[in-house]
């Protein structure tokens, strides 16, 4: 693996200095090589100057060489072409010119060498099942228990409570459930999963039933956290979106990508077990994220759409215990470290 | 409602606007008896601080009475006079736990925006830009109070609105700032900045035991309260005298042990650091003038403490990791866990150890908010505070 990195970064700032003194002085260039000086060869020295340097980009700065060192190969051939003809053009010197056709065949070699081996080596792309989609991954640590936390999860009717995306999930007995995600412009979507793997306390993984509608698959573990601070809990996702590769850029616009999607339900997640509740702000209320209001309270009519707060029992666990012993329906008690306002 | 709102940099108006409403079940509504113009929502008027939005409302010192509570509120009631902090603080999280509430995992409802400027979200803050939760502020009518279990503190009867008012923001801000300098007998400590928050800061150096206080700033009058109310012992007018020479002069060449950075993000200079700070962040290439906060780094004595207050909003150049990191500096900062020491400055004043109504100098209607904002950036008229009646 190194000895292809490191072809490939030598032969990128061999690329670079080529192209410079090709752009920069391509006559000289070409009296130095013993090709002639005539028109259009300065031209052509000079585009492959550009040439030489955007290889040369590629192969020093990109994570990925390997089309960059392709790249190198396809013009190595056309240079070993022009070359060939030069060295039987009129007013060529011929010894010269050879040598340089015999350089620029050596390099060639260098250059297919380094993109077999970078070839090689390049990552393979992950198969997830799903076109090679990459799985959205995100954690987020929340004062509770494990139990607490895969309890909440597993209780498939909450998820649409932090969630904002789903409008429901019903839960049909022995892992199967019916999922309802709302899309772009009011689209709604639904499709029927089953878990795949359930651990109390650790682990659930689930998936679309295939042929049900959206394909998708996602997995969360809960691991007690160090130092009891409480659960860490880590999403994978993979899904394909309502509307395909054009919903996704447009949610992207929207600032409602997959990643921005996910770390917003987990947040919420944690405010609802660590609160009872999803907090919001007049600026956001609605869901709002990059487009939003003024900050200030909200008109009757935006309010309309908001849930109803005043009435009955808004709290994910009533008298359960955190994990420091508390329960979120407990106000918070003064201590003598660190008194609290009205306590 | 009147409300102060945001229009743009150098303007705010006071307009009608909806009166707040319960959004979530730990909710109060609170009734606006006072609320004052602090020195950080200059940096919101100058357009310092990104992600403002025009109309916001501004605000995060206020108190009054509640109006209206939530369904899952407990601990105050209707007709309870409170005094209500600027974070907004959960209770429940660890962070919360630990006290550190200013920095509640929680309350920041933009903490996506926040996240992509500081790395991590700070907790939501009222009329305090969208980064901080996009929350109305209280220069306003009435304002909604979140976790009004866990933030406001009941005004005990018999205190007057001026005498705990403070105790929302910068009475607290100032003696945090004295606290993580960790005063010990015979420490010298110098602040930077005779502003309000600056004020209290002295004052607290002086409660926490400090033998010598240096105060720093260019306007006479706020040298002279220094002196005169908040307790400093010298003052220096960095526009008449070179702080650094100056300092080392009154220490024997040694520095103050501990400093206090209560300037911030727009901090001024005589000197051409000045020129070269102030155009970066015309440009947009520097956010925040970190003038004071480099001098006070310069000046601490060897392994001292530098204590941050000020206001910072993102990014500086210039910054002397190499005076920190060689002379084994302290750097402690934050924005003030305002929850953790509210009852005991309370208490404070109660006991006639300290009486912060001494740094207000203007008292004025809500409707001339526009006016209270305009003198107090221009410094004019010996202001220091504003306190606004709606």
């Amino acid at each position: 693996m190194a000895i292809g990195r490191t072809l490939s970064r030598g032969l990128g700032a061999f690329s670079l200095g080529l192209g410079v003194a090709q752009l920069v002085a391509p006559r000289r260039l070409l009296e130095a090589t013993g090709f002639p000086t005539g028109r259009p060869a300065p031209l052509i020295v000079r585009a492959i100057g550009v040439r030489e340097i955007g290889a040369a980009g590629g192969l020093l700065v990109q994570r990925w060489p390997v089309p960059f060192a392709w790249m190198r190969v396809a013009g190595d051939a056309m240079d070993i072409v022009l070359a060939g003809r030069g060295v039987r053009a009129r007013g060529a010197r011929r010894d010269r010119a050879t040598a340089a056709l015999g350089a620029i065949v050596a390099i060639s070699a260098a250059d297919l060498v380094t993109s077999v081996l970078v070839t090689r080596d390049a990552p393979r792309q992950k198969d997830e099942g799903l076109g090679g989609r990459k799985p959205v991954r995100r954690s987020i640590t929340i004062n509770r228990t494990p139990d607490e936390v895969y309890a909440y999860w597993r209780n498939l009717d909450n998820l649409p409570r932090f969630m904002h995306h789903l409008e429901e999930v019903r839960d049909q007995g022995d892992g199967r459930s019916h999922w309802v995600a709302k899309g772009p412009a009011g689209t709604k979507a639904s499709w029927d999963a089953e878990i795949t793997e359930d651990r109390p306390g650790e682990r659930i993984a689930w998936r679309a039933v295939p042929g049900s509608g959206i394909q998708n698959w996602g997995t969360v573990t809960f691991a007690r956290a160090p130092g009891d601070r409480g659960t860490q809990v880590l999403v994978e996702l993979v899904y394909e979106p309502p509307a395909g590769p054009i919903g996704v850029a447009a949610a992207k616009l929207f600032g409602e990508e997959p990643e921005q999607q996910t770390a917003g339900d987990l947040r919420r997640l944690k405010q609802v077990l660590e609160t009872g509740e999803v907090i919001v702000s007049e600026a956001m209320a609605g869901g709002r994220t990059v487009r939003q209001r003024p900050a200030r309270p909200l008109k009757p009519d935006e309010a309309a759409s908001l849930p109803d707060v005043t009435g009955g029992n808004g709290h994910a666990f009533d008298d359960a215990p955190r994990a420091d012993g508390t329960s979120a329906g407990q106000p918070l008690q003064a201590t003598d470290a660190h008194p609290v306002g009205a306590g | 409602m009147q409300a102060t709102t945001w229009q743009g940099p150098n303007t705010v108006k006071v307009q009608d606007v909806p009166e707040p409403r319960i959004l979530n079940r730990h909710d109060a509504i609170v009734r606006i008896t006072s609320t004052a113009i602090c020195g950080s929502d200059l940096h919101l008027y100058d357009g310092y601080i990104p992600t403002m939005v025009k109309g916001d409302i501004l605000g995060h010192e206020f108190m009054g009475e509640v109006v209206e509570t939530g369904p899952d509120v407990r601990n105050v009631r209707p007709g309870d006079r409170v005094v209500v902090p600027f974070p907004i603080a959960c209770g429940s999280c660890w962070s919360c736990r630990q006290g550190l509430f200013a920095a509640c995992e929680n309350t920041n409802a933009n903490a996506w925006m926040a996240e992509k400027l500081f790395g991590h979200a700070p907790a939501g803050i009222y009329g305090y830009s969208h980064l901080t939760g996009g929350y109305p502020g209280g220069q306003a009518q009435f304002a909604r109070v979140p976790f009004a279990d866990v933030n406001p503190l009941k005004v005990p009867d018999g205190m007057t609105d001026e005498q705990v008012l403070f105790l929302s923001d910068i009475l607290p801000t100032g003696y945090m700032g004295a606290e993580m300098c960790d005063i010990q007998p015979g420490d010298v400590v110098a602040v930077w900045g005779a502003g309000p928050v600056g004020q209290f800061a002295i004052a607290s150096a002086r409660m926490l035991g400090a033998e010598q206080i240096i105060a720093i700033d260019r306007f006479p009058y706020r040298l002279r309260m220094a002196k005169e109310r908040a307790g400093a012992d010298i003052t220096i007018n960095y526009e008449e005298q070179d702080v650094l020479e100056t300092l080392r002069e009154l220490t024997g060449g040694r520095g103050p042990d501990k400093v206090i950075e209560a300037v911030g993000m727009e901090a001024h200079s005589p000197r051409i650091e000045y020129a070269y700070d102030r155009a970066k962040q015309a440009m947009r290439i520097e956010t925040d003038r970190p003038l004071a906060l480099r001098e006070a780094i310069m000046a601490v004595r060897n392994g001292g403490v530098v204590s941050v207050i000020g206001a910072f909003g993102g990014f500086i150049d210039k910054f002397p990791i190499g005076a920190v990191m060689n002379r084994g500096l302290t750097i402690r900062a934050g924005q003030c866990h305002v929850q953790r020491y509210m009852q005991p400055l309370l208490e404070r004043i109660q006991a006639g150890d300290i009486d912060p109504t001494f740094v207000i100098t203007h008292r004025m209607p809500l409707a001339d908010a526009p006016k209270g904002y305009e003198i107090f950036k221009h410094k004019e008229d010996e202001c220091v505070k504003v306190v606004l009646q709606p």
